[in-house]
Order: C-alpha cells, then sequence, then structure tokens
C-alpha cells in the first residue's frame, strides 16, 4: 500500500511542479498517471523514491515513512523499487549483462561490486531476467549495440533483477513505435499479474491506459485532476485533463 | 506547460531598424585607432626593432647559426689533410721575386703579386682542387714551423678558388710559404673507410669512418631518459588525478550535503582517524619486523595472513545482505575486519620488505638487467613509505564513516531540540580543530613560535566560525559539503596549473637534487592538476540518466560512480591522457633547462658553448620523438576511442 499524503513540489527558481498531491495505490495495482508534457507526471514518480526530494508531503509505503528515511534506509527502501525510463539510462559502454546486474547493486557486498565481482547466483538470475525479456542471447554485447526497443527490455529486466514491489515506469514506450510499446506494456503486465509487483506507469497515450491500467490519476500543472477507472475518462474528463483544444489521438 | 495548449495567433511587427550608419561608422573608425594604438604598444613593449635585422653583423652571425644548424653533428668522419705550398717573398727583396712555376697539370696555387711589404693584401689562386672541396689557407714563415691562418676557402665545381686576404705582419729575409690545406672526409656513409689513428698515448687502433658521433651518442641517451621522464611523469600524474578529478566535477559533487551534526562529528574523527591510523600502522611495522629478519618467515607470513584475511572478510561481509544485522553483529564484524585490516598492513610491510630483499639479491645476479632489480627494490622502499599514509587515510574515512553513522544515528533517536543545543559546541570544536591545525601548518611555515598565534588564535578563529555556522544553520540543516569540496579542488588545481613545470622543477631540484627525478616529480604534479580539470570537464558533460537509474537501483555512491560514471568517462580519459602524454614528451624536452634532466640539459649547454652542430642533433632528435609520438598516440587514440 503506498499512500501519497499533501505531496508538494517546488524546484529551486520557484517551478512548481506538484501541488498537494493525495492518492493511494493499493499492492499488485496497475496505476497509470497521465497528463501533459510538464504537467508533474516525471517529478511524481522521482518522489516517491525520492530522486528528487519532495518539498511538503509524506509518502507513506507499506507503512514506513519514506520522506524521512535516511540515505542508508532510503537505499534500502530503493532496491525494493524498481524504476523503468523513457531514455532507458542504460550504460551504453556497457555489456547487457552489467546493466541488468546493476538492479542487485543495492543488495550484494559493496566492496566486492566495486571490482565488478558478482556473486554466482546473482549472475545466474540476471540470464535468468535477460530470458524473461527473451534477450538472454545478448547478454555479452554492449549496451548501445541493441535496437530501442531491446533496450527497454534490458531495462524492464534491470528492475526485475531488483526484486522489486513496486516498479516506477517514466512514460517507458514515449521512444518506442506502437508494436515494441504493446511489447514493452504486456511484459509490465505480466510483471503486474504475475509476480503481484505495484506498477506506477506515466503514459501519454489513453488507449495504452485503457489497455492496460487498474486505475489512473491525472496531473494538470502539478494538481491531481482525475482519479478513477480509466473508463470513466470520457470527452468531458479528456477536455479537463488535457485542456480545451486538446484532440485525442490514438 | 502551457505552450501546448496556447493556439491563439498573434501577429508579430518586424522590429524597425533605425538607421545607425554613421553611429557605426564613427564606431568602427575608433575600433580602428585603438587596435593601432594596441599594436604600437604591443611593438613597444616587445622592443621590435628592425634595425637589428638589417645589420651586417647580426646577418653574418645568423648565416653561420643556420649553416651549423644545417650540419648537425650526426656522423664522425676521420679526415685527410692535403698541403699544397707556393713560395712568396715579404718584404719584397732589392732585385723583385720570382716564384717557381707550378707548372699548371696538377694541384697548384699562384699569389700575385709574388713580393709585398708585411701586412699587405695578396691574392691566393688556387687551380685543380677537388671540387667543392674547404680549406683554411695559412702563412708558413721560414724560421719556425708556424702556420698562421690567413683565412678560408672554398673551390667551386670545377676545383678553382680566389681569395684575396691580408698578410701577417712577419717580415723576413727568405722567401715564406703561402700553404693551402684542405680537409677532406674519408669515407662514406654507404662506403664506409677502415682508419688507422694514433691517440695521445700513442697507441694505434683501426677506426670506422664515418662513425656515429660521441654527440649522437649522448643524445641517443638522453632522449631516452626524455621519454622515460615523460612517461612515468604521466603516469603518475594519471593516477593521482583520476580520483581527484571526482572532486571537482560538479554535477557528483552538487548533491553531497550532510547534516551540521553530522559534519561536525566527521570533522572531528578527521584528525583523529589519521593519529589512530598512524598509530595502527606502528603495530603493524612492530609485528612484521618480528618477520622481516628471514625470508622464509616473510614467505610464510605472506601466504598465511592473506589466507586468513580472506576468511574473515567473506565471513564478515557476506556476499547478498537480505536483512539489517543486529547491532551485536555489527559489533563482531567490525572487531574482525579491524583485526584483519591490521593483518593487511602487516602483509604490505612484508610485502615491501619481500621486494627490497628479492631486488637487492636480483641486481647482482642480471647482468644487462640489473636496473630491474633495482626497481623492484624501489619499489619495496616506496612501499613501505606511504603504507604508514595510506593507513592513516584509510583509518580516518574509516573513522570519518563511523562518525557519520554515529550523527545520523544520533539525528533519528535524540530529540531534535537536543541536538539543536548540542551541535553549537560540537560545531564549534570542529572549527576550532580544523582551523587549528591549519593555523599549527602556517604557524611552522612562518616559523611563529608564539603559542597564543600559533596555536590559541586560529583555535579560537575556527570556534567561533563553527559557532557561528551552527548558530545560522537553523533553519537549513544540511551543509553543502559537496560545493566547498568541489571549489576547494578547483582552486588548487588552477592555482597549480598555473605554474609551468619549468618552475616547479625549481623546487623539486632542491629536494630531490638535479637530474630527471626533479623533471619528472614536477611535471607529474603538473599534470594532475591539468588532468584533473580536463577530466572533471568530461564527468560534468556525462548523461544523468544512468546516474539516475543505478541510484533508483539502491547503490552507494561509490557504486553510482562505479557502474554509472566510469563506463562513460572511460574514452574521454584515454584520449585526455595519450594527449597529456603528448604534451609531457615535449616539456620533458625543456625540462633539462631548469635541471630537470632529459635532452633539454644537453641542448642548453651546446647553446652556451656555442655548439650549434650538436645542439641541431638534439633538436633533430627532439623533433624526431614528438613527431613519432604525436603519430603513436593518435593511433592509439583512434584504436581505442
Amino acid at each position: 500500500m503506498l499512500k501519497v499524503e499533501h505531496l508538494t513540489k517546488i524546484y529551486e527558481g520557484g517551478t512548481q511542479a506538484l501541488e498537494d498531491v493525495s492518492f493511494e495505490v493499493p499492492d499488485g495495482q496497475f496505476l497509470a498517471v497521465i497528463g501533459l508534457s510538464g504537467s508533474g507526471k516525471s517529478t511524481l514518480l522521482r518522489c516517491i523514491n525520492r530522486l528528487i526530494e519532495p518539498t511538503e508531503g509524506r509518502i507513506t509505503w507499506n507503512g514506513v515513512d519514506v520522506t524521512k528515511a535516511s540515505q542508508e534506509e532510503m537505499r534500502r527502501i530503493r532496491r525494493r523499487i524498481g524504476m523503468v525510463f523513457q531514455h532507458f539510462n542504460l550504460v551504453h559502454r556497457s555489456k547487457v549483462l552489467t546493466n541488468v546486474l546493476q538492479g542487485s547493486l543495492g543488495y550484494v557486498n559493496p566492496a566486492l561490486s566495486l571490482i565488478n565481482r558478482f556473486p554466482k547466483d546473482q549472475v545466474r538470475k540476471a540470464y535468468q531476467q535477460l530470458a524473461r525479456v527473451g534477450l538472454d542471447d545478448k547478454a555479452g554485447q554492449r549496451a548501445d549495440e541493441l535496437s530501442g526497443g531491446q533496450q527497454q527490455r534490458v531495462g524492464v529486466a534491470r528492475a526485475l533483477m531488483q526484486d522489486p514491489e513496486m516498479i516506477l515506469a517514466d512514460e517507458p514506450v514515449a521512444s518506442l513505435d506502437p508494436v515494441l510499446a504493446h511489447s514493452i506494456m504486456q511484459y509490465l503486465e505480466t510483471i503486474n499479474n504475475e509476480d503481484e509487483v505495484m506498477v506506477i506507469c506515466s503514459l501519454h497515450f489513453l488507449d495504452l491506459v485503457h489497455r492496460y491500467a487498474d486505475r489512473a490519476i491525472a496531473l494538470n500543472e502539478g494538481k491531481l485532476v482525475f482519479e478513477g477507472s480509466p473508463s470513466e475518462i470520457d470527452d468531458a474528463k479528456f477536455k479537463e485533463i488535457y485542456g480545451q483544444e486538446a484532440e485525442r489521438v490514438g | 506547460m502551457a505552450d501546448n495548449t496556447d493556439t491563439s495567433v498573434q501577429t508579430v511587427e518586424p522590429p524597425v531598424t533605425p538607421k545607425r550608419g554613421l553611429k557605426r561608422m564613427v564606431l568602427l573608425i575608433l575600433a580602428i585607432v585603438f587596435g593601432v594604438v594596441v599594436y604600437a604598444y604591443g611593438f613597444d613593449v616587445t622592443n621590435v626593432n628592425l634595425d637589428e635585422i638589417k645589420s651586417e653583423t647580426r646577418q653574418t652571425q645568423l648565416v653561420r647559426v643556420l649553416r651549423a644548424l644545417a650540419r648537425p653533428d650526426i656522423l664522425t668522419y676521420e679526415r685527410i689533410s692535403t698541403p699544397t705550398d707556393a713560395a712568396f717573398a715579404m718584404p719584397c727583396p732589392a732585385g723583385g721575386f720570382t716564384a717557381d712555376d707550378p707548372g699548371t697539370g696538377s694541384r697548384h696555387i699562384t699569389i700575385e703579386p709574388a713580393c709585398v711589404e708585411p701586412g699587405d693584401k695578396i691574392t691566393v689562386r688556387g687551380f685543380n682542387f677537388s671540387p667543392n672541396a674547404r680549406g683554411n689557407l695559412y702563412q708558413v714563415p721560414p724560421a719556425d714551423d708556424l702556420e698562421l691562418r690567413l683565412g678560408e676557402f672554398q673551390t667551386d665545381e670545377v676545383g678553382d678558388f680566389e681569395l684575396i686576404v691580408n698578410t701577417r705582419e712577419r717580415g723576413a729575409d727568405e722567401p715564406q710559404t703561402i700553404r693551402a690545406v684542405t680537409r677532406e672526409n674519408i669515407g662514406s656513409i654507404f662506403n664506409p673507410a677502415d682508419v688507422e689513428v694514433e691517440d695521445n698515448n700513442g697507441v694505434i687502433s683501426t677506426v670506422k669512418s664515418p662513425r656515429i658521433s660521441e654527440t649522437t651518442k649522448n643524445t641517443w641517451d638522453r632522449i631516452v631518459e626524455t621519454v622515460f621522464l615523460a612517461f612515468l611523469a604521466t603516469t603518475l600524474g594519471t593516477m593521482i588525478a583520476v580520483p581527484l578529478s571526482f572532486m571537482a566535477a560538479r554535477n557528483l559533487m552538487r548533491d553531497i550535503s550532510v547534516p551540521m551534526t553530522k559534519l561536525a562529528l566527521q570533522l572531528i574523527a578527521l584528525p583523529a582517524g589519521i593519529g589512530l591510523g598512524i598509530l595502527a600502522a606502528g603495530w603493524a611495522r612492530t609485528i612484521s619486523e618480528q618477520l622481516t629478519g628471514s625470508v622464509f618467515l616473510v614467505i610464510l607470513g605472506l601466504a598465511v595472513i592473506p589466507f586468513l584475511m580472506v576468511v574473515a572478510f567473506r565471513w564478515a561481509l557476506p556476499p547478498v545482505e537480505k536483512e539489517l544485522p543486529t547491532p551485536t553483529e555489527r559489533g563482531v564484524r567490525a572487531v574482525v575486519i579491524s583485526i584483519a585490516s591490521v593483518g593487511g598492513i602487516v602483509v604490505l610491510f612484508l610485502l615491501a620488505s619481500l621486494m627490497v630483499t628479492v631486488g637487492d639479491w636480483l641486481a647482482p645476479r642480471l647482468s644487462g638487467f640489473d636496473f630491474i632489480g633495482s626497481f623492484v627494490a624501489s619499489l619495496g622502499d616506496i612501499l613501505n613509505a606511504i603504507i604508514t599514509v595510506m593507513t592513516a587515510l584509510a583509518t580516518a574515512g574509516l573513522l570519518m564513516n563511523l562518525a557519520g553513522k554515529l550523527g545520523m544515528w544520533m539525528k533519528g533517536h535524540l530529540p531534535a531540540g537536543f541536538i539543536k543545543v548540542f551541535r553549537v559546541p560540537l560545531a564549534a570544536t570542529a572549527g576550532a580543530l580544523l582551523v587549528g591545525l591549519i593555523g599549527m601548518g602556517v604557524a611552522s611555515l612562518y616559523q611563529i613560535s608564539d603559542p597564543v598565534k600559533a596555536y590559541w588564535l586560529p583555535g579560537a578563529t575556527g570556534a567561533v566560525i563553527g559557532l557561528a555556522l551552527a548558530l545560522r544553520a537553523y533553519n537549513k540543516e544540511q551543509v553543502g559539503v559537496g560545493l566547498s569540496v568541489y571549489y576547494i579542488a578547483r582552486t588548487i588545481f588552477n592555482a597549480i596549473r598555473s605554474i609551468e613545470p619549468l618552475v616547479m622543477v625549481l623546487v623539486f631540484v632542491v629536494w630531490v637534487g638535479l637530474g630527471p627525478f626533479a623533471g619528472s616529480l614536477a611535471l607529474a604534479l603538473h599534470t594532475v592538476a591539468a588532468l584533473a580539470k580536463l577530466y572533471s570537464e568530461q564527468v560534468e558533460s556525462i548523461m544523468s540518466g544512468p546516474i539516475e537509474a543505478v541510484k533508483a537501483s539502491g547503490a552507494t555512491r561509490i557504486q553510482t560512480i562505479v557502474y554509472a560514471v566510469i563506463p562513460q568517462i572511460v574514452p574521454p580519459y584515454i584520449s585526455f591522457t595519450l594527449y597529456r602524454w603528448d604534451i609531457n614528451v615535449r616539456m620533458s624536452t625543456i625540462i633539462g633547462f631548469a635541471g630537470g634532466g632529459g635532452i633539454g640539459f644537453l641542448l642548453q649547454q651546446n647553446i652556451r658553448l656555442l655548439n650549434y652542430q650538436a645542439a641541431s642533433v638534439n633538436m633533430l632528435a627532439i623533433a624526431i620523438v614528438v613527431a613519432s609520438m604525436d603519430y603513436l598516440s593518435s593511433r592509439i587514440r583512434e584504436r581505442i576511442v
């Protein structure tokens, strides 16, 4: 159970990215976050694992106050939250396997990991995660030799490596073509269904929201403007979320 | 945010440009006048003097130097001298003087007029000499066997020459001799000749002509020294610059901020840790000295202790950590790790001693490669010297880490009000300690013996600063340590970088003596500062995405650097290191000018002795080495990057 209460983020320089956002996500739910570019979706996701420090408000996850956690505690919380990024954020010059193994950094012995030594079972697990996204034959290649869709699958495998209880996906398919977009979303769906992992996913396209999400929240200029089932988003709601001039595509 | 939705179209008036023709013209003229003034001043202060260039003596000197430079003294030829004599009279005898007819077929010289008054000019003509040969013209008075040099000649393409010279004022009744001596090289590069030469002791030996000159041999020795000087400076500098560069990278340091309490505790832990480290190194040295008496014991120690250490670390640091260890577990682990660490220091001491022993044993047994033995022994000495420093730094780091944890624990477990009060004296102590230590350093530099000025005054200043910071930090609990380190590191790098290695070497010469060692240290120091700056700018320009991703997986700061930063910076780091290697090779060719060894020393000597032919060889060697290093490094860069 993730509980976000009165979350506010004001960046240095005064930009208000989030304004008093409150919502709850039960375990195992697939939550879609929608809204225009710049509406605060990325900031919201990054506040949950505190890659961005919230200005005000409280985030509690399974009863633990994330906003009050110390650095060491935060590391332990983060290792259970997988994250998938719009631009994949792989280390291009590293091998695919190394990129996946990065997901285990929060668990392994820090000293040995510095000289690129991982326990055998972690390496085996990394291969398993790669197999799960159908890329076990690419383990030895450099990450930048892969296509965009393959890179994002490595990103998913990296998140899976963490044995996550929650996955934050920041527009995971925005840089991919529609076919690839569905394949990545299906991976997330599988993880959500099979491993009962909570998925919080920001999305651009409403058809993806209808197809994959259990529930949706919408942000507009940092404010929560909608919360409910994706099917409730009719034309009126759509205009409310995206503005009066917006046209529906896709 | 709103830009996507705002679809209303606004008509924008094109900006009207007023006519500014006159104003522009005036500005342009002013700019030109300003430019001329700047150049005029520049000419004045740099003493541009065109009269000097036109002067006859300058030009002959220049030509002489250029000619010498164009004939580098690479090969030494044995030479053969062939004299050709002709008689003449000085002063003119009563009946005049007629020289014997030399005939016209063979090599001969003629003098005109046949007799002169002492000191008058004569015209000497030579015929049938070797074409394009050089030689000297002498006057040989009849009484003694003395050759008085009159001038130098060069024959034309058919072997003739004409030279007008002043005679020397050595009149005699007998006829005098004018002697033209040509000196010609024996042998050629493609067909060297064997020549018998007699040295000062009368021993006759056979040598090749031409053969490699002494200058070339010296140049070769020095150029090897130069290349390795640059190599050592670059590698040493790179090793130190890489870790330092992270401290000067804004994007890595910006986010590092710690609570006041933690910072104060860590600052107090720093000197304590250094002290403890020195102490621990002392113990380890004592333990290791029990073993260093016999090589057998040393080897035994080197085999057993690392094994025990691995076992201890394996036990204390589990490969995968699922749950937080209990406090008791943590305590036991900490003790085990500490003991194992002392063991590690003992191993390093033993290793150092073993290296010295092995090196000393090897050196006399590897004829020709004895330098490998001395190198191993030197490495042992260096290791021995830096163990204490490393231990002190490591212990300081460890203790700071513990202090940081204590600070975080206090923040989490003690009431906020108590901490707010508690951190005031803590910050004051930390400030007093820090500034006090700096004060001690300054005091020893300026030889201040007054304890009030040396210790109490800086201590009190630091306490006041700490106090002020602690009181001010009420609202802002976090202190941006990262940015402070960033600015300090940047300032130090810039200061060091602005001093050329040529100047730095003066200090190092005082410390380690004249020679290439001083040169390589000076170059290494400059390399550290320059590379750390270049590297850190590369770190600043990396993609932040991977950093974010690795951080999000729960990695520590060091893990983030190793997995997200380092892979991104490898190519530019290699490229910059190679570029620096280029610079260092060039720099090392002149570092000898200031006593830093290498070919510069030889070059400077030759220039001072006006031995331009030798200097020319030195410069040629520099050009070849720099050009080939340039080529080599660009090839490597292409290959790797």
